[in-house]
């Protein structure tokens, strides 16, 4: 098998997910995008760990499959915060910062 | 002692301050501190004296210099030497300011005759003084003025030598003006500061050319430079003129004679000091101390006239002169002293040396003698006032120590054989005749017949007649009493030391001795001229005999002035001292006062003050057209440009923050495609 | 064509239509489910290159865990259960955006990695198990390892913390 295929495959799912990050509305689309670039990235790094023969590769996918999880956690927090102040998940109504 | 003459000025130096201090607090209000510093000065200096004596005793070939023989240089075979000490002060390249001593004849001399009339004037003054408003201050500046004194005559720099010349000048002011609270005296001081002053540029003058042409301050290298030839003719002349006119100055010669007669209205005893023997000598002594400038550059040794010789026989007859018409007794002194000092310098002029300082010497004992006894006269006899004409008369009767001290030193003055002044003046007279210059002896010998003459009007005035004054005549205490008595004793005694009839020469011996000093000759004594000179004094004193002890009615001369109207021109023109105060005053200084003063202020109203106005004006409308163009339109507004700028920037720059986090993070992901492909191509 | 090729082949392209669906589907319930289908893609993908134990942890953690975790969000944010337009307003940006992105990678990567293959063996599998990858977590790795718990800590009690009522 070639090392491309997946590693193509990867950057597919992680422009499929920077896509989805700067265009969609709801605050969970975006969390969701978020873990599609993780996933992306995971399949990389195993990928490599398989071509390598080094198991550093499928150790650290464990890791950023912990953080992905810490992560989403927090981030399902804050969406639900900013639903209950804006009662709109909408993030084009974040804006707050404006300047 | 030699070596450390330099503690003699400093003891009253030294007094000074302490009197100054302290005086106020001590049981005798300063006067013991004062009398005592000035007694220390007077042992040391006769120490010195002694010492002095005994080196040129010892000096070899002693013999070569009597009569005829050369005054030998300090350094040359045979000659005594100097003693020198200095230290460098301040040196800055080619100039080097020393502060020293120089010790020799002329300097013993001097130390010891200043300390000693010194000493019986502060003795004097306790008395004198008693229950002055300022007695302290008074003996304070006794003592300063005896240390300034000193430390002129024995500095061996000429800018020491100006030093104690000022500071003399200063205590002179001081003390002239000693109760200034009355105007005339304040007056007085400030004359005679002013004049002396006007002097002193001349010595100034002299100084900084002296130097310039022998590259050096020191008295005695300047005096070995002229000796060797070594300095053009042409400096010379400049440079002894200019010290000539601060001669002329501090030693009260004509033309600026005409403040000694005014300083009288300081206190007696401060005539006497500062007036007769020490201050007014200081011109004759810098003559004698540089006396190879004055003799190369008057060339005195050619004979002939000379400035010096002039204006020494001028004032001496402007002085006897004017002496004859003063009712003041002091004023009468005063002006003797401007005679007999002309005298001295007329002896410079004519190459007497010796003489001149001789003369120095006895004048200085039997003039402060004459003021002392003025000062007694006045302080038991007149009720405090000088004036003969209207408070004395008939005082023999009641102060015969007075009187009989008054007349010797009259007789002394007068010249009559055999006291001190007929020594000293015979000297004068004979080198006169000696040395080529016949005319001066002429001037000298009326100038003893006028001498005479004044003093015995004085006399008579004073002493003889009946009393018209106001007081009770009584003889004075015995701190006034006792130093007439002594300088009555010097003026008897001091002549011997340089009596030539006897073939006694020590006075020239030991004071000759040690000074740098140009060829000069020694004139032995003759008899004739002796008997021609004391018979001109007599006939002086016999025709004033003749003309005031007459009663008045017998007096042919009687109301003379009065019905001739020559006489009285001629006696006015003496009253108002040939008008020379009021061309000093109305015409010189009123002229600059008046005419020169207000153009020299228009010009600085107007010129001056208009140019530096001017320049602020313009000034001032640069400045606002820098300000309005520049700073406030260019300035600012670039200042502004770049705050609108930053401004609008900022507000262009606001939309890019929109608040909305996925417009950021399209931002962020474009930068990192374009920097990804870019990196990509590069590498 | 291995065995292998062939599963790959037919995962990645229901991972890459389950992408595209998360991005560009109207409903966000759907949106998420396509996700959880891109997940069990990925695990199968794991399992494919001999990497066992991230396979499972795959399951277990993103399948079972977060992907519920969307759903109690989708819920609790009273998201539009109805079809909705869920794109802002910069969409075009983006497409182009992540299309130029992906072009970039695409081009770069086949430059780099153009003839690498990966060798599947025994060994890989022997070396891949649960056993060893624990052993190279609790040697190699257990700093990172314990920070990793802590922030695992950190973000539990930051969760609670954010979201809790008060």
């Amino acid at each position: 098998m070639g090392l491309n295929q997946y590693l193509i495959l990867s950057a597919f799912l992680f422009c499929c997910g920077v896509y989805g990050v700067l265009a969609r509305r709801n605050a969970v689309l975006v969390l969701l995008s978020v873990e599609l670039m993780l996933n992306a990235v995971n399949i990389n790094l195993v990928a490599f760990s398989a071509f390598t023969k080094q198991i550093a590769g499928q150790v650290f996918a464990l890791f950023v499959i912990t953080i992905a999880a810490a992560e989403v956690g927090v981030g399902l927090a804050i969406v639900l915060l900013i639903y209950r102040n804006l009662h709109s998940p909408d993030l084009d109504r974040v804006d707050q910062l404006k300047g | 002692m030699l070596r450390n003459a330099w503690i003699i000025p400093l003891l009253p130096a030294l007094g000074f301050v302490v009197v100054l201090l302290f005086g106020k607090r001590l049981p005798r209000k300063g006067a013991e501190v004062a009398v005592a510093s000035v007694g220390a000065s007077f042992v040391l200096a006769c120490i010195v004296l002694v010492q002095w004596v005994q080196r040129v005793e010892d000096a070899p070939a002693h013999g070569a210099l009597r009569g005829f023989g050369r005054a030998l240089l300090p350094t040359q075979e045979g000659g005594v030497a100097a003693v020198d000490r200095s230290f460098t002060w301040w040196e800055n390249g080619r100039v080097n300011f020393g502060v020293g001593i120089h010790v020799d004849g002329l300097a013993v001399m001097m130390l010891f005759m200043v300390t000693l009339v010194s000493l019986l004037v502060h003795v004097y003054s306790t008395k004198y003084m008693e229950g002055d408003r300022r007695f302290t201050h008074y003996f304070a500046l006794l003592n300063l003025f005896t240390a300034s004194m000193l430390l002129l005559v024995v500095s061996d720099n000429t800018i020491q030598l100006l030093v104690g010349w000022e500071l003399v000048g200063l205590c002179s002011f001081v003390l002239i003006g000693h109760w200034w609270e009355e105007k005339p005296n304040a007056d007085a001081a400030v004359k005679a500061f002013l004049t002396t002053r006007t002097g002193d540029v001349g010595l100034m003058i002299g100084i900084i050319i002296l130097f310039f042409a022998a590259g050096t301050f020191d008295i005695a290298a300047i005096n070995g430079e002229v000796l060797g030839g070594d300095i053009s003719h042409t400096l010379l002349v400049v440079a002894a003129s200019g010290l000539l006119i601060g001669i002329i100055g501090k030693s009260g010669q004509f033309p600026l004679h005409t403040w000694l007669p005014d300083a009288m209205a300081g206190p007696t005893p401060v005539s006497a000091l500062i007036h007769a023997a020490t201050m007014v000598v200081a011109g004759v002594y810098l003559g004698a101390r540089l006396y190879p400038v004055f003799f190369s550059g008057f060339s005195i040794g050619d004979g002939g006239l000379n400035a010096m010789a002039i204006i020494g026989g001028v004032t001496i007859f402007v002085g006897a002169v004017l002496a004859f018409v003063q009712r003041d007794i002091k004023k009468v002194l005063a002006y003797s002293t401007i005679s007999q000092l002309g005298y001295m310098v007329m002896a410079l002029g004519i190459g007497a040396w010796v003489a001149a300082i001789f003369h120095l010497f006895t004048h200085a004992f039997f003039k402060a003698l004459l003021f002392l006894g003025a000062g007694s006269v006045s302080h038991s006899g007149s009720h405090h006032s000088f004036d003969m004409r209207d408070d004395m008369g008939g005082l023999r009767k009641y102060m015969p120590i007075t009187f009989v001290t008054f007349v010797i030193g009259s007789l002394a003055l007068a010249g009559i054989f055999p006291l001190a002044g007929f020594w000293s003046k015979d000297e004068i007279l004979v080198t006169a005749g000696r040395t080529g210059f016949d005319f001066f002896l002429y001037v000298g010998l009326i100038g003893a017949f006028l001498t005479a003459a004044y003093m015995t009007r004085c006399v008579y005035l004073t002493f003889f007649g009946e009393y018209r004054g106001h007081g009770e005549p009584h003889e004075s205490p015995p701190a006034i009493t006792v130093p007439l008595v002594v300088l009555a004793g010097f003026s008897v005694l001091a002549g011997f030391t340089n009596a030539g009839a006897l073939g006694i020469e020590k006075f020239k011996d030991w004071f000759e001795a040690g000074v740098a000093l140009p060829p000069l000759q020694h004139a032995d004594f003759e008899v004739v001229k002796a008997v021609v000179s004391v018979s001109f004094a007599a006939i002086g004193i016999g025709i004033a005999a003749f003309f005031w002890f007459q009663r008045e009615e017998l007096n042919p001369l009687r109301g003379l002035t009065r019905r001739n109207p020559y006489a009285g021109a001629g006696y006015r023109l003496l009253q108002n001292k040939f008008y020379l105060d009021d061309l000093y005053e109305k015409v010189i200084v009123g002229g600059i006062k008046g005419p020169v003063a207000r153009g020299t202020y228009w010009f600085d109203q107007h010129v001056i003050d208009g140019a530096v106005n001017g320049v602020a004006r313009v000034t001032a409308r640069l400045a606002r057209v820098a300000y309005d163009v520049v700073d406030q339109k260019v300035v600012d507004g670039a200042v502004n440009g770049i705050a609108e700028t930053a401004g609008e920037t900022g507000g262009l720059l606001r939309y890019v923050q929109s608040g909305r986090v996925q417009r950021y993070a399209l931002t962020l992901f474009a930068a990192v495609a374009a920097l990804s492909l870019a990196l990509w191509i590069v590498y | 064509m291995t065995g292998q090729n062939i599963a790959f082949w037919i995962l990645a392209i229901a991972m890459g239509t389950g992408a595209i669906g998360v991005v560009r589907s109207r409903n966000i319930v759907h949106a998420a489910l396509f996700l959880i289908v891109v997940l069990v893609g990925a695990a199968a993908q794991y399992i494919v290159l001999l990497a066992e134990f991230v396979g499972i942890v795959q399951f277990f953690i993103y399948i079972g865990a977060i992907a519920v975790l969307f759903l109690f969000g989708i819920m609790l944010t009273r998201a539009p259960m109805t079809p909705a337009d869920f794109d802002n307003d910069q969409r075009w940006p983006a497409a182009i955006v992540s299309l130029f992105l992906f072009g970039t990678l695409v081009a770069l990567l086949v430059d780099a990695f153009g003839g690498d293959k990966i060798q599947l063996s025994d060994s890989l599998l022997e070396s891949s198990r649960t056993g060893p990858v624990a052993d190279s977590i609790f040697r190699q790795f257990v700093v990172p390892f314990e920070v990793v718990s802590m922030l695992l800590l950190a973000a539990l009690v930051g969760a609670v913390v954010i979201a809790r009522r008060d």
